[in-house]
């Protein structure tokens, strides 16, 4: 298939930007390798985005997805393998085939980090997850922990604190970096506890997670802790190798671009999460997703 | 052929006694990721796959979560005659459940 803009991903940056690049006039292709709405859909509610107070991150996509859909974007669910510099534009090679578009705009998002620990994948689903909204009710009366220090960790501590017996909050450093009002709502929970300058090194159990290993604080040193189950939530990781060297990438693996989206390659575009960027946000990633797509309009029109 | 819900009654005659394989999908009306897959499973089912697929809430029936082993959703657990042979945690691309349907 061949389109004016490709985009890459189908999470919030992508599909804003499909709906500034239809209102550009432009051709547009969204290419997404799993389901439409990226990682907002494990977001139970969203509370910090303009005028959605209280709306399901899947709501929330799926109102996007139409309103992309309903201004003429095309959506086909490929996997983006290879991106190659044309004359006069790219080519995108899916496992299906290849399609072809003046200007790209990247935004592939990012997945969950790893531990990297032994047992990581195989206990993933038998007691470790990375999502407190989806698999919350399992542990009701349970007792369970999260590793993670930044709002998203805070969060699934929270919502597990209304459901489990015990939630210990693992953090590898003094202090956390999530959102001040979550740390005084989890503060005055009866039954969460904190764990501060501590790692949690080893994963436990046969066919399901029965006990973490964890090192620290420095006074306690290595100690097992029997759980029922942990949930990580310790960020999110760039998945763009496969776009380098036609997008630079620090040294994390973000797509280095600033403000305006620019790549180091011209017709190509960063948008949201894979961006190199202070904030990741909703708000943020709609935002990428409108100047990557105005400059991307822009881009072609001066051809 | 549409996705079937089943339940603590239904189980054993539309799972484990079933001819054909059969693919369930455990999971519930409030989890984002599962609902992103619905679409992708009933399109799967109108395809004519090799197996049947089903669903369970696992909110209604949360004595079959926990006899499978469920604790985090969407889970997908493929069944050939009463046993499980594969099973698969998390949002799947649509070429990656076609896959898991008829491996």
């Amino acid at each position: 298939m061949r389109a004016d803009i490709a985009i890459v991903g189908a999470g919030t940056a992508g599909m804003t930007a499909a709906i500034y690049a239809r209102r550009a006039g432009k051709e547009v292709l969204v290419l997404e390798a799993a389901a439409h709405g990226g990682q907002i859909v494990n977001t139970p509610d969203i509370e910090n985005y303009p005028l959605a107070a209280h709306i399901s991150g899947f709501d929330f996509a799926e109102k996007v997805f139409e309103q992309a859909r309903g201004l003429g974007a095309g959506f086909l669910y490929e996997e983006v393998l290879e991106l190659r510099a044309l004359e006069g534009g790219f080519a995108l090679q899916t496992p299906k085939g290849v399609h072809f578009a003046g200007a790209v705009i990247l935004a592939a998002g990012s997945r969950y980090r790893r531990l990297g620990l032994e047992n990581e994948e195989r206990l993933t689903g038998r007691g470790v997850s990375w999502c407190a909204s989806c698999d919350g009710g399992f542990y009701r009366g349970k007792s369970v922990a999260v590793v993670g220090g930044g709002s998203t960790a805070l969060g699934e501590a929270l919502c597990l604190s209304g459901l489990a017996e015990k939630v210990t909050l693992i953090h590898r450093r003094e202090s956390f970096r999530g959102e001040e009002v979550s740390l005084r709502r989890l503060r005055e929970k009866g039954n969460v506890h904190f764990l501060l300058s501590s790692r949690v090194t080893r994963l436990l159990g046969q066919e399901r997670l029965e006990a973490i290993e964890v090192a620290g604080p420095p006074e306690t040193g290595r100690h097992i802790i029997p759980l029922d189950g942990l949930f990580i939530a310790i960020g999110r990781e760039p998945v763009c190798g496969r776009f380098a060297p036609l997008a630079a990438l620090d040294g994390e693996g973000y797509v280095l671009a600033g403000e305006d989206c620019h790549t180091g390659t011209p017709g190509l575009f960063a948008a949201g999460d894979c961006r190199a960027k202070a904030l990741r946000q909703l708000v943020t990633a709609a935002a990428d997703g409108a100047m990557a797509a105005t400059e991307a309009a822009k881009y072609l029109n001066r051809r | 052929m549409p996705v079937t819900e089943v339940n603590q009654n239904t189980f054993e005659s539309e799972v484990l006694k079933s001819e054909t394989p059969v693919l369930a999908d455990f999971s519930a009306e409030w989890c984002g990721p599962c609902r992103a897959m619905k679409p992708m499973l009933e399109e799967l089912a109108a395809s004519e796959p090799g197996c049947k697929l089903v669903s369970v809430d696992v909110d209604r029936e949360k004595g079959l979560a926990s006899e499978y082993g469920v604790t985090s959703i969407p889970c997908l657990v493929l069944f050939r005659a009463g046993r499980e042979v594969r099973r698969s945690v998390g949002l799947l691309s649509r070429d990656a459940l076609k896959a898991l349907a008829e491996s």
